[in-house]
């Protein structure tokens, strides 16, 4: 509770952040052998939405995100947060990688407060009280002082949640962030993360391969095609929030599965076939 | 893990020496001890045999264990050399300050080189290709450009170990650096880290783990260098002490030499591994639940 008022009334706007990429091109390789991994892709994230990107498996998602995260450039095209050119990584955007990145030699506490820390916009003394707090709200209280591998997978990703959003990120960016986790640990974990996100209502977008999960989570899913990739479709996903898991039998998200599951087999195939004809090719 | 986990957390470990009692008494009932007392006793009981017991060729020149023993610990040594002389001490400090020295320059100098090394391509390609042409070069092959340019005999001596750890150090460290996840940099940067930031908090105490194993194998190597050099010239420390002992025929102080060498070198990288762990408990608890 008092989370939000500190947010509200000290930064207003901090989770009403829009994310545009606007016509985004990434090719990868020398000039002998190229290969466009996206083109001409563009897409919105809006406000205060947690948007969610699913696509075919190796379609560049990791790309995509290298990119917003600021680690990588578009060959062409620009990304704008907030109106601003995106050109390099900041705390401005939030990653929480598909494999645990918290810092091996730093226990959970410190890697918590190690990116306020280094900026020094605030005193340690706010900053740690703040960290314990994130850290309770995660169920990690009594672990701060632990190492990274000593916690469990689920753990480790709540630690990197608490991580991201002590620096009040304008968006948060979730590549696959619960792959690899055991399936009750997953479910627990997206439980978790809607609860967080209807309470701060921060612009997110969540990157998955996993259909389910994505309507779970999602206001706005988005579907890319095969590579080269770029925009498929939309599906607004109007199920009521708060969300929870009785709602993924019902008609309506039945249909958005559906509806997902046909596209997306879609472009599996087109894979497949180009797989098949480059394999022709070579021989 | 969650298990683990929570049981520590209610019992809070001992400290100090309470906790160094406790984890000797744990070893006492690992076979570990054992193992390590029976395999010493049996390879002395087979130089004892071969050289003493059975006399065979090739060892029958050779002083047996019962003879360096004895000479070893009488306080009125036949040749002149024991534990209760003070000649044998100021040997083995003459070699032991050598050793501080050469490896405190070359840590001192190869850990930053081996660390901007690592952390800067440009500096990179200035000093690599120098440093591995340097590096192959056998330490001996240094010795005439060692009394070339240093005069005196302590300054050659110190010179030679330094440069034989010192490339060691440095390649270790930066090995260390490039051993570094490439995700821990991508953390570091989204979470707002400046280039001196991403060095004082990623690539130092990332490398340190290869730094360590790199100090441990340099302060090895700068006690090889070192006797080789005391061997060529010198006029005291356990290396002369070898060859001197070689030389006048005196057997025995040349085992007592060998023995205390190894014995201190295994003491010097033992403290090396001790900083090592006091430094990484990250590391220290990895390890740990790895069973190691």
């Amino acid at each position: 509770m008092n989370t939000q008022q500190t947010n509200q009334s000290n930064l207003p706007s901090d989770n009403k952040a829009t994310l545009e990429l606007r016509n985004i091109s990434r090719t990868f390789g020398d000039e002998w052998e190229r290969e466009e991994i996206i083109k001409d892709l563009s897409l919105t994230v809006n406000p205060s939405q947690l948007t969610v990107i699913v696509g075919p498996s190796g379609c560049g998602k990791s790309t995509l995100v290298n990119l917003i995260a600021g680690f990588d450039r578009p060959d062409a095209g620009e990304i704008l947060l907030n109106s601003k050119k995106i050109t390099d990584p900041g705390n401005d955007r939030m990653v929480v990688f598909q494999e645990t990145a918290l810092i091996p030699w730093q226990t959970t506490l410190e890697n918590v407060v190690f990116g306020p820390n280094l900026r020094g916009d605030r005193t340690a003394e706010e900053v740690e009280a703040e960290a314990n707090r994130l850290l309770d709200k995660v169920g990690l209280a009594e672990f701060k002082e632990k190492y990274p591998i000593q916690l469990s997978g689920g753990m480790q990703r709540r630690a990197e949640l608490a991580r991201a959003m002590i620096n009040n990120p304008l968006v948060m960016i979730m590549d696959e962030p619960f792959r690899g986790l055991d399936a009750m640990s997953r479910e627990l974990m997206q439980e978790f993360f809607v609860r967080l996100f209807e309470e701060n209502q921060k612009t997110n977008l969540f990157v998955t391969s996993e259909i389910e999960e994505a309507i779970y989570l999602a206001d706005r899913l988005i579907i890319l095609s095969n590579r080269p990739t770029s925009v498929r479709s939309i599906i607004d996903i109007e199920l009521p929030r708060p969300r929870d898991f009785h709602m993924l039998s019902s008609p309506e998200a039945y249909e958005y599965k559906r509806e997902a599951m046909e596209i997306l087999h879609e472009e599996a195939m087109k894979s497949f076939h180009r797989e098949d004809n480059s394999s022709a090719a070579a021989e | 893990m969650t298990d683990t986990t929570s049981t520590t957390q209610t019992k809070k470990p001992p400290t100090g020496l309470t906790r160094t009692i406790y984890d000797w008494g744990t070893s006492l009932k690992s076979p570990t001890p054992y193992l390590m007392t029976f395999g010493i006793f049996l390879w002395i009981g087979a130089y004892y045999l071969f050289v003493e017991g059975w006399e065979l060729p090739r060892f029958n020149k050779l002083p047996g264990p019962v003879e360096v023993i004895t000479e070893f610990l009488n306080p009125d040594p036949d040749w002149g050399m024991s534990l209760f002389t003070a000649e044998f001490y100021d040997h083995v400090f003459v070699s032991c300050r050598r050793i501080l020295i050469a490896f405190a320059i070359a840590t001192g100098v190869g850990v930053p080189l081996g660390l901007f090394m690592g952390w800067s391509k440009t500096f990179r390609d200035y000093s690599f290709p120098i440093l591995e042409t340097l590096r192959p070069i056998p330490i001996l092959a240094w010795v005439p450009l060692a009394i070339l340019m240093f005069s005196g005999l302590e300054t050659p001596v110190i010179y030679l170990a330094t440069l034989a750890s010192l490339f060691v150090t440095t390649l270790n460290t930066l090995l260390g650096v490039d051993s570094i996840d490439e995700e821990y940099f991508r953390a570091a940067n989204c979470l707002g880290s400046k280039p001196h930031h991403v060095f004082m908090h990623i690539v130092v105490p990332g490398a340190l783990p290869f730094i360590f194993t790199g100090l441990q194998i340099s302060i090895g190597v700068a006690w090889f260098s070192l006797v080789a050099a005391e061997m060529v010239s010198g006029e005291f420390g356990l290396g002369y002490l070898i060859v001197d002992a070689y030389m006048n025929i005196t057997y025995v102080i040349m085992v007592i030499a060998m023995l205390t060498l190894g014995f201190v070198g295994w003491l010097s990288s033992a403290l090396v591994r001790i900083a090592g762990n006091r430094l990484m408990q990250w590391r220290v608890r990895a390890l740990a639940l790895e069973g190691r």
